[in-house]
């Protein structure tokens, strides 16, 4: 403070690009509606008023992927339809998350069968992985504020860095 | 008391009588059928090359009335220490007029055929695909016999018992790229 003090008119607010685009991103982060399976279900409920997701800023389900921030793989990713996850994934405008909601989609969970992904990390990056079968709201919630803090460590310096 | 509790072991319950169905169907078809398991759902081993007239018998029959095939699936005999002929075809049907069941089945090995019954019962049609598609049984006459659930460039039955059951490494693709990795965050 000492170098800027009393150089600027009052009521300036002195911070970093990095907070803004951080604060931005995190406060507003619209998933996509894509329910796979039974997870889908607690992530309706994490959506609607009882868990009310809204209270972060994730409460606005896109119908589709140009519009969305964040992907939320919610139940059983078979292998028919991971190639339509990599599409829809690649459809999302950056900077884009995931999450991967439950075992099923973490790591196969009880399928480990011919038909099934072991892993939806196969399919595209995750960024948080929240166990349980299915994971309650609660989870849900605390793995949405897990990627917030996330994103609040990111840099627009050192994503510019590592692209070139 | 105790006299009472002895009479009770005594007490000999008449065998219900069989099925109208299993009654008609012997009557009428009874050349076709090899074998003959009686019990609440009647389980008929029929002779694969004449399924289709028996089913059409068992639909059109006024007595029999099986307008519904409730299921229709193969399975893998090679696992209950029957080699040849490799799958049966089991027949499920159920009956909303009289509330009676039959049980039908049939042989069929690898590299032969069957005749389908998508031609007495409609849904039969997507049931013998899903056959087709798991164990490879083929239906002759069938007007569509396509993969339905797996991949159109599968190659394999999954269903199969010499299948791996978690699935040949070539089925689990990998979808990511190189250009992931870029611009994520390192935390």
């Amino acid at each position: 403070m000492g170098l800027i003090e009393d150089r600027f008119h009052p009521n300036i607010l002195v911070t970093s690009a990095d907070k803004v685009f951080n604060w931005a991103r995190r406060s507003a982060l619209w998933p996509m509606t894509f329910g796979l399976a039974c997870c889908a279900i607690e992530m309706m409920a994490a959506g609607a008023s009882r868990f009310d997701m809204d209270r972060f800023g994730a409460g606005i389900f896109r119908a589709t992927p140009r519009q969305a921030d964040l992907l939320i793989v919610s139940g059983s990713v078979t292998e028919k339809m991971a190639p339509i996850i990599r599409r829809l994934y690649d459809q999302i405008p950056d900077p884009k998350w995931v999450i991967s909601m439950g075992i099923c989609s973490t790591a196969g969970g009880p399928f480990p069968t011919y038909s099934h992904v072991q892993g939806v990390d196969r399919v595209v990056p995750v960024d948080v992985y929240v166990p349980g079968c299915p994971p309650r709201p609660e989870a849900l919630l605390y793995g949405l504020l897990v990627l917030q803090d996330k994103i609040d460590r990111m840099t627009i310096a050192k994503r510019t860095a590592r692209a070139q | 008391m105790s006299d009472n509790d002895s009479n009770h072991d005594d007490v000999q319950v008449p065998a219900p009588p069989p099925p109208r169905s299993l009654v008609r169907l012997r009557e009428v078809r009874g050349d076709d059928l090899q074998e003959v398991d009686e019990g609440e759902v009647p389980i008929v081993r029929v002779n694969p090359e004449r399924i289709e007239d028996v089913c059409r018998f068992l639909k059109e029959d006024p007595d029999c009335r099986m307008e519904l095939l409730s299921n229709l699936s193969g399975v893998d005999m090679m696992a209950l220490d029957r080699p040849e002929p490799r799958f049966d075809v089991v027949y499920h049907l159920f009956s909303v007029a009289t509330g009676e069941r039959i049980t039908l089945k049939a042989a069929v090995g690898e590299n032969e055929e069957i005749p389908t019954v998508s031609t007495v019962w409609r849904t039969a049609n997507w049931h013998e695909r899903e056959a087709f598609d798991m164990f490879g049984i083929r239906f002759a006459g069938h007007p569509d016999l396509r993969r339905i659930l797996m991949p159109d460039e599968f190659d394999a039955h999954p269903l199969r018992k010499d299948f791996p059951i978690e699935g040949r490494a070539k089925d689990h693709g990998y979808w990511r790229r190189p250009e992931d990795e870029r611009g994520r965050s390192e935390s």
